[in-house]
């Protein structure tokens, strides 16, 4: 994938601006432009938050995807709001555990991957987002596992550097969820 | 080359300013640029700052004016609603010849209107940011690191003309993450400002800072002088960035948010063979004519695309002396426009010639 026009939405506290400012940051570590523009205001207040994430190897101009290439989806609302906006070839991950829609589509690649689920089974609550970050490597190959790793390492604050393994685990659960 | 690291626009010109020595800010929280104010509340007290949260941006104004009259570097931000209470104090400032900069985040307008990214004051910040014959310095960052780099060059150019500055970003950039490289900053003025009212222990004659003059004859002169400066400035202080602008046929003029959206389009239509280019001012006051009236030499026609109803296009047209059609496209409100409308509306201009 050359450009990466991503749109990740989903209630607000699942983390979906932290998963943009990870997939934004592993574009930096790898050299490359990066933009990350959130929902703000009433949008947001009143539950779904959803982020703009673009990397590029040339200067961003738009920060607003309107269009995107990648589309993670970890509720049903924003499901339905952006799927029809995905660009033909598009990809879209899906986290099954909270969307129970049917893809319409058939020019677009759809992964439905039970994030929320998986996580739970784990012992990794809370990092739904960081599985399907997991997936989304799989399927773009927009960053390698050792720029997620030195990603992680620096975004995890000092304080809570114990928790790097667990996102780490959290990546290897998406990236070989085969569904 | 200090190391790129992400940061919100509204991040950025907190930490830019720390480092351009400022010292002193004064806010009022307002979406979107509630993180400024966030920040600074934050850092100033570890590094013997001052971070005051005012009773109201009246309030916050005025602190700034007190401290700027005192010689130290100062700021306020706010965004739309808050920069119109603020114009009282700006006004003050420019009739008091004090330097300072004045953050706007803009949002939708009029009145509380809304939070989403607008480019509707810019008429307030270019013609009338304050009451009484009066500029300021107005910068149009269009990136986060422009953000950070205008702040510094802000507060230099304030200082050296001694007058209020105005960064107008809008809710896009100010909520953005870019990767930014951060310097050193200056750390602080090289200006001498022999004019503070500043402690001296009795070791001169004391300043007086004022912006009352009630002969007035005494404030004719005064605002003559200030506008002799002025005319200094609008000679040696414009900016602008242009892009393939040596052979456009077509030229988009846009500032700030919306230049990054028309650069885009540009580059599409330049793609589809249109003779395209993009003029982007990075100073909105003064406004960067020269550029503008050279890439009219070539040009066919105009466009300017802003977020608003369309308040720059007189600047433009004066520019090129109404010399070639200049065409708007806007969107207002807090809507962005998107590359594929601006795209239309430089095909349209172009008609059928390619």
């Amino acid at each position: 994938m050359n450009d990466m026009n991503a749109v990740l939405a989903g209630f607000g506290g699942q983390g979906i601006l932290f998963m943009g400012k990870v997939i934004s940051y592993a574009g930096l570590i790898d050299g490359k432009e990066v933009s990350w523009l959130p929902s703000y205001g009433p949008e947001m207040r009143g539950g779904t938050a959803n982020c703009s994430v673009c990397i590029s190897a040339d200067p961003i101009c738009s920060p607003l995807v309107i269009t995107p290439n990648v589309f993670v989806a970890m509720n049903g609302p924003s499901f339905d709001k952006f799927i029809d906006a995905v660009v033909p070839g598009g990809i879209v991950i899906i986290d099954s555990t909270l969307v129970d829609r049917e893809v319409t589509r058939n020019d677009i690649t759809v992964c439905k991957v039970p994030a929320t689920e998986l996580a739970e089974k784990n012992g990794l609550k809370g990092l739904a987002n960081i599985i399907l970050i997991g997936k989304l490597m799989e399927q773009t190959g927009f960053c390698t596992m050792e720029t997620m790793q030195k990603t992680i390492e620096k975004i995890v604050p000092a304080k809570k550097q114990h928790l790097v393994p667990k996102n780490v685990e959290a990546i290897e659960i998406g990236m070989n969820y085969a569904g | 080359m200090s190391e790129r690291v992400l940061m919100k626009g509204n991040e950025a010109l907190a930490e830019a300013a720390i480092r351009a020595g400022c010292r002193h800010f004064f806010g009022y929280p307002i979406t979107p640029q509630t993180e400024l104010a966030a920040y600074m509340s934050k850092v100033m007290p570890k590094i013997g700052g001052t971070y005051l949260q005012a009773e109201s941006e009246i309030a916050a104004v005025n602190m700034v004016l007190g401290a700027a009259s005192a010689g130290v570097r100062a700021m306020t931000s706010s965004s739309s609603p808050g920069i119109s209470l603020k114009t009282e104090g700006i006004s003050y400032m420019a009739g008091s010849d004090l330097p300072a900069v004045i953050i706007n985040v803009q949002r939708g307008g009029p009145g509380l209107g809304g939070i989403q990214p607008s480019q509707a004051d810019y008429w307030q910040a270019t013609k009338a940011p304050g009451h009484g014959d009066l500029h300021v310095l107005v910068f149009a960052p269009s990136s986060v690191q422009e953000m950070v780099d205008l702040v510094g060059h802000a507060f230099d150019k304030a200082d050296e003309y001694r007058m209020p500055a105005m960064i107008l970003a809008d809710g896009m950039l100010g909520q953005m993450m870019e990767p930014v490289a951060i310097g050193e900053g200056s750390g602080g003025s090289n200006v001498e400002k022999p004019w503070a009212a500043n402690g001296h222990k009795g070791g001169r004659k004391h300043n007086i800072v004022n912006s009352l003059y009630l002969q007035a004859a005494d404030l004719e002169r005064l605002v003559k002088e200030r506008f002799e400066r002025y005319a200094v400035i609008e000679e040696k202080e414009a900016m602008s960035e242009s892009y393939m602008t040596e052979d456009a046929e077509y030229i988009v003029v846009a500032y700030g948010a919306s230049a990054r959206v028309a650069k885009a389009a540009v580059r599409e239509a330049r793609s589809q063979g249109i003779k395209a280019g993009l003029i982007r001012p990075i100073t909105l006051w003064p406004f960067p004519k020269k550029a503008i009236k050279d890439a009219a030499e070539n040009a066919k026609a105009f466009l300017c695309v802003e977020m608003s109803m369309g308040q720059m296009i007189d600047d433009v047209k004066l520019a090129i002396e109404c010399s070639r059609p200049v065409e708007f496209f806007g969107r207002t409100g807090g809507i962005i426009p998107t590359p594929a409308e601006v795209l239309e509306n430089i095909k349209k201009l172009a008609g059928g010639d390619k």
